[in-house]
């Protein structure tokens, strides 16, 4: 036995100890009780029975006073409904009616009605006849029945074709999963705003943070955003194979996360960049936060992966056009995404 | 002929023989006890929510089909926009008393939770989920995961930003099931996020059907199972194992409990009426290329939206392909953990801990048992960490501690906080059967005359000694 078993085989064996209590013994610790039930209160033999009736006068006017007023608030609740139905003034009438009910039957229940503490036994649960009867009865069912083996089985099969018959039916429910994979971003794709406006490089300058979309294409659809900045090219960081897909250093991204499908919304920017990180997009939702510099390097939180690049170039009406597709699968990941280069 | 009017009883008596359990129902007793209560406020909570989700249903529009909004709220007034949205502004500005009962039915959904879930913890911490309630204690737990689910798609379907927002993550945890994940996700949304036509409905009819059913049949086989084995109770005198000491049904609990409805509805129309809850105007309309910053979702759902911020960017990947993507670690694998150790609870303890496999009517005190009392709390604060990190935006607003340094403090209490919790619950409790309630502790000192005229202290006796009837159980 290697050292390291016996070690561990002996670590077992002291969380074994330190979590195993003794077991409680099964005649109760002297206090009665009946077999097979824990052990009974201290005074177990006091008889807390008691009944007490007669209801004050003043009781049986409050509760009255209470019900009428919650009469006119339920009655000022309707009119108001009606004539002019503000939200606060609703609330306060159908709260405040209920309330006085609240209180009306607490005061009933507490003070008007008799007061009474009985004790009941509790039922047995177990009966070992009855037990002993419910399975003789449930086996007497197949008296005479010969190829009980056969039935089942055959009778499994059969339920094995239901769950099937039921099951396939649901891939009805919607498309296949290569749904999930489109984008309408091709090359030579103009980038557009919201609006379907094209978007001027000369509009995108350092700092800023544009939403765009492909030239007519569905703003819906969960490939579509992107998010637009430009950062100074010297600074850029690109991978050498996305040398050319970021022009005067105009970078495009997914506009949703990798991570769970939130709009990557939040551009941090640095005010003075000696003292803080450099610029990066950050998600809402849980903080994943991508280097835009760095080809949306993943620097913090959850996101699995960078966020897809668009490859840009501008044309002579200084127009943004994209170089190519996205670089790789769009939004939260599943069994079998392409994780993409980078 | 029996007249029904005249003689009610004999007319139901001769068709359904109703007199007899009619009689013992009267007289089924109810323990007296503050924290029993806390399953009636939710069961009160779900009664307002069908009555007001009834009146919500009646103007809805399930649809994400696209119209143009007009109404009193300028900022959105000739905006397009869904028309589930519309449907849900309409209700707010435009129906009388629509929006008293849209913030009505919300916060009932949150106290229909928050009832829960102190209702959860009083049966851990008085040990009521023991033998014979196993049963009914993974009922309970299993109405609590439906009613996660059922409010979160309460909140979804209004098609605001905020909705919309909960509704991606959503579909991203869907995603990352392994291997099911992406076909799952495509059925259930119609195809990919923000879904296809069939979606809005579908969410609706869950919301609105499947799963209220599956969560009133809960209900009634909760109360069934509890009326079968009688209420538990606390110790105290009279008070056996095998018997209930309590006030009857009739009059005075009918009473008291329809009082307790009333008051349920009463502070859930008065929060409704006077204290703004989900002002969906503000948020606008979701489009899947929006988003912003500081959203919250229904605290019931802070303690996933806390998971997934706080998993570090792990990924299981082979040649280039995702295999688990993340938000299954925080999304699915930790409130699965969380619910299988709930589920899990009643069998483990009786097999490690305490070893004991006998019928228990009468409740521990949270002190009687410290080790499962403190295991409890270092499980609780355990979660409850995570959820405060569902609640970094706030924390930021509040104390301007950045999101990056907060989910590293998160990640630290993650570990460390449950095993303080453990080491101070276990010391309270041991404090507590040693020396009693500090507020109810009884000091006594006795003296004696001297020859002098005055009195000598001859040393306190009796300063461990607990009020009579509340002797401590030892095992």
């Amino acid at each position: 036995m290697s050292r390291r078993l016996r070690n561990a085989l002996l670590l077992w064996g002291l969380v074994r100890g330190l979590l195993r209590a003794p077991r409680a013994s099964e005649d109760d610790d002297g206090r009665g009780g009946l077999p097979g039930w824990g052990p009974d209160s201290a005074d177990a033999d006091a008889d807390p029975t008691r009944r007490e009736t007669g209801a004050p006068a003043w009781a049986e006017l409050t509760l009255v006073a209470l019900l009428v007023g919650a009469a006119v608030l339920f009655v000022a609740f309707a009119v108001l409904i009606a004539a002019a139905p503000d939200t606060q003034a609703l609330g306060l009438t159908a709260g405040g009616a209920l309330a006085l009910v609240a209180a009306a039957l607490i005061l009933a229940g507490n003070r008007v009605a008799p007061q009474e503490t009985a004790v009941e036994e509790r039922p047995a649960l177990i009966d070992p006849e009855a037990e002993r009867e419910l399975e003789s009865e449930a086996e007497a069912g197949t008296d005479g029945v010969s190829r009980r083996k056969l039935i089942v089985a055959a009778a499994g099969a059969a339920g094995t074709g239901l769950a099937a018959a039921a099951a396939l039916p649901v891939t009805a429910l919607g498309p296949g999963p290569s749904a999930l994979k489109g984008s309408p971003w091709r090359a030579s794709v103009r980038l557009v705003d919201e609006l379907g406006k094209p978007i001027s490089a000369n509009d995108v300058v350092e700092g800023a943070f544009v939403t765009a979309f492909p030239e007519g294409a569905d703003t819906r659809e969960l490939a579509a955003p992107v998010v637009l900045v430009r950062v100074d090219p010297a600074t850029l960081r690109l991978p050498a194979e996305r040398r050319g897909w970021a022009p005067e250093g105009l970078l495009a991204y997914s506009k949703i996360c990798t991570h769970a499908s939130c709009a990557v919304s939040l551009f941090r920017y640095p005010l003075y960049e000696r003292r803080s990180s450099g610029p990066a997009l950050v998600c809402p939702c849980h903080y994943s936060t991508f280097d835009v510099r760095r080809a949306a390097k993943v620097v913090f939180g959850p996101a699995g992966r960078p966020l897809p690049q668009l490859p840009l170039r501008v044309d002579a009406k200084r127009d943004i056009l994209a170089a190519g597709p996205l670089s790789g699968s769009v939004g939260p990941a599943w069994f079998g995404t392409d994780r993409g280069k980078s | 002929m029996t007249n029904p009017s005249s003689d009610p009883v004999r007319f139901l008596d001769e068709r359904l023989g109703t007199a007899g359990p009619l009689r013992k129902a009267m007289r089924y007793l109810f323990p007296d006890h503050w924290s029993f209560l806390l399953g009636e406020v939710a069961l009160y909570s779900f009664m307002v929510l069908v009555l007001t989700g009834t009146f919500l249903a009646l103007f809805f529009e399930p649809s994400d089909a696209p119209t143009t909004w007009s109404g009193p709220y300028t900022p959105l007034d000739g905006e397009p926009m869904t028309r589930a949205y519309a449907s849900a502004l309409d209700l707010s500005f435009k129906v009388p008393g629509g929006l008293l009962i849209r913030q009505t039915h919300h916060w009932a959904a949150l106290v229909f939770l928050v009832a829960i879930l102190l209702h959860l913890l009083r049966i851990i911490y008085t040990a009521a989920f023991r033998k014979p309630r196993e049963l009914n204690y993974m009922v309970g737990l299993t109405l609590l995961g439906v009613a996660i689910l059922e409010g979160y798609l309460g909140y979804s379907l209004l098609d605001d930003l905020l909705s919309g927002m909960g509704l991606a993550i959503g579909y991203g945890t869907a995603l990352s099931i392994p291997f099911a994940g992406g076909p799952l996700g495509s059925l259930l949304w119609d195809g990919p996020f923000p879904g296809g036509d069939a979606f809005f409905p579908r969410m609706f009819f869950a919301h609105v059907f499947l799963l209220p059913a599956l969560i009133a049949v809960l209900i009634s086989v909760h109360l069934a199972m509890i009326v079968r084995q009688r209420h538990s109770q606390f110790r105290g005198p009279g008070r056996r194992q095998s018997n209930v000491v309590g006030s009857p049904l009739w009059p005075s609990y009918a009473l008291r409990s329809l009082g307790l409805f009333a008051a349920t509805a009463a502070t859930l129309f008065l929060a409704g009426g006077l204290v703004q809850i989900n002002p969906i105007w503000q948020w606008g309309p979701f489009e899947p290329y929006l988003g912003e910053n500081g959203a919250q979702p229904d605290w019931y759902l802070g303690w996933l939206i806390g998971a997934l911020r706080l998993m570090p960017n792990i990924e299981l990947h082979v040649f280039g392909h995702t295999i688990v993507p993340n938000p299954f670690f925080g999304g699915l694998l930790f409130p699965t953990v969380v619910f299988m150790v709930l589920y899990a609870w009643p069998w483990f303890e009786r097999r490690f801990l305490s070893r004991d496999y006998r019928r228990h009517d009468l409740l521990d005190r949270p002190r009687d048992q410290p080790r499962r009392t403190a295991f409890a709390t270092a499980f609780l604060v355990w979660v409850a960490t995570v959820f405060l990190a569902g609640s970094a935006d706030r924390l930021f607003l509040a104390f301007g501690v950045s999101y990056e340094v907060q989910v590293q403090l998160f990640r630290a209490l993650f570990f460390l906080a449950p095993v303080a919790a453990y080491v101070i619950a276990l010391r309270i409790c041991q404090d507590l059967r040693r020396r009693g309630h500090p507020l109810r502790r009884v000091s006594r000192t006795m003296v004696r005359r001297n020859a002098e005229g005055g009195f000598d202290d001859v040393g306190a006796d009796g300063a461990e000694a607990e009020q009579p009837g509340r002797e401590l159980e030892r095992r």
